[in-house]
């Protein structure tokens, strides 16, 4: 099964028996509400008891909205598809919504927002569904319209399912070019199924952000799926730079390498699989007529 | 759509200088209570565009507002029992908002402005 983004525009995606799902399906009201609960986490808002006027983008069927009400915030909600949000009507979704297209800009004014989530909709951006919706005019409306409108010292956490490492380079570019700082938590990083990325993107001086949290690993032990992070702990803000080397050692020996092996070997432990322990013989050089 | 989001929404047509406030016409409002968050008032207040909120609160019919109005006012139950309201408790459902600039219109149907641009337009 194609991933959504490859198979229609949202708006189309997203008619009225995909939107039904919203309203029938458990397992997925379940997900949603739990990747909202960790987008709210994330956003870091004081824990002062005063709520906030907070952006859900791409707010859908309004199950993530209703993880901002519980928590007594105020949210605006913008969302494409109709049917979409035709379920958020039913559901009587608290915050109020917007049918506007987040690639046209925001449209709201400067610095009035204390905060904004967006659950699995950022990387439908990338994809140009009409010969005028070139992608990156896209994100850039988006991000810099994202970053107008919230207010000094905000935060922006942005879960999103990026096909892959270019898609999820290119959405960090548009960020970082509209001025924000932040960086990618990954939750559950060793799982294909759990694994879930949240772009956290701040505004305003670095000296002024606290640290970006690590993931959460499936051993319960914190774990980042940067491995520089441990000398980072005490930086002020993780900058994704795309220029920093690999994190993986590259496969630079003639095939593949001792280090290679011990990763590997190493990576399939954690995963859960019996491997064979590591003694002076693993990776030793073999004959060539062995 | 609450006052609240009204008083945030700028038109971004392309080329346009000044899209805020959109001009409400309301047809069709209703009323639906909310408890008073005193802190969340006193919170939002600096963000607020006080004409554009008599303004939209007039045009649901909506007068009890001061046309100008400073944070001391905040220390007034009564002023803050108004503020609220206003704010919070009238819920356009059908109407539209005007770009003041070009005058394009923005349906609202179902509490739901329709805030999508054309091509030409972006």
């Amino acid at each position: 099964m194609p991933r959504p983004e490859v198979q229609a525009p949202p708006e189309i995606f997203y008619n009225e028996t995909e939107a039904r799902k919203y309203t029938t399906s458990s397992r997925i009201i379940e997900i949603q509400a739990k990747i909202s609960e960790r987008a709210l986490e994330l956003l870091a808002l004081p824990n002062d008891g005063v709520p906030r006027l907070l952006l859900d983008i791409g707010c859908g069927s309004g199950l993530s909205g209703e993880t901002l009400s519980e928590n007594g915030h105020h949210w605006i909600g913008y969302d494409i598809s109709e049917s979409m949000l035709n379920v958020a009507l039913e559901r009587e979704a608290e915050g109020d919504i917007l049918l506007a297209d987040m690639g046209q800009g925001l449209g709201l004014r400067p610095g009035v927002v204390d905060g904004a989530i967006s659950i699995s909709a950022v990387q439908w951006l990338c994809y140009a569904d009409k010969s005028s919706h070139e992608p990156r005019m896209r994100l850039k409306a988006f991000f810099g319209s994202l970053y107008r409108c919230l207010a000094r010292g905000a935060r922006a956490v942005l879960q999103l399912y990026a096909e892959n490492m270019d898609q999820s380079e290119m959405i960090m570019m548009y960020a970082m070019r509209a001025g924000f700082a932040g960086g990618i938590v990954v939750d559950w990083p060793h799982s294909s199924k759990a694994r879930k990325a949240y772009l956290v993107l701040t505004c305003g001086p670095p000296s002024v952000q606290s640290y970006l949290p690590k993931g959460k690993g499936e051993d319960g032990a914190m774990c980042s799926e940067d491995d520089e992070s441990d000398d980072d702990r005490n930086q002020t803000v993780g900058i994704y730079d795309r220029t920093r080397p690999r994190k993986k050692a590259k496969i630079n020996k003639n095939g593949k390498g001792k280090e290679w092996v011990f990763k590997k070997k190493e990576q399939m432990r954690r995963k859960g699989y019996s491997v064979p322990p590591d003694t002076k013989y693993t990776a030793r050089k073999r004959k060539a007529h062995f | 759509m609450r006052l609240l989001t009204h008083n945030m929404l700028s038109c971004n047509i392309k080329g346009v200088a000044n899209g805020f406030p959109l001009r409400l016409e309301a047809e069709k409002w209703v009323e639906k209570e909310v408890e008073l968050n005193a802190d969340f008032l006193r919170h939002i207040f600096p963000k607020i565009e006080w004409k554009a909120l008599a303004g939209a609160a007039r045009a649901v019919g909506y007068c009890e507002l001061p046309e100008e109005a400073d944070a001391a006012m905040l220390d007034s139950e009564d002023f803050l029992r108004r503020f609220h309201h206003a704010l919070l408790e009238i819920h356009v459902e059908e109407g539209a908002l005007f770009c003041p600039e070009t005058g394009r219109r923005f349906s609202i149907t179902k509490g739901i402005p329709n805030m999508l641009l054309r091509e030409d337009e972006v």
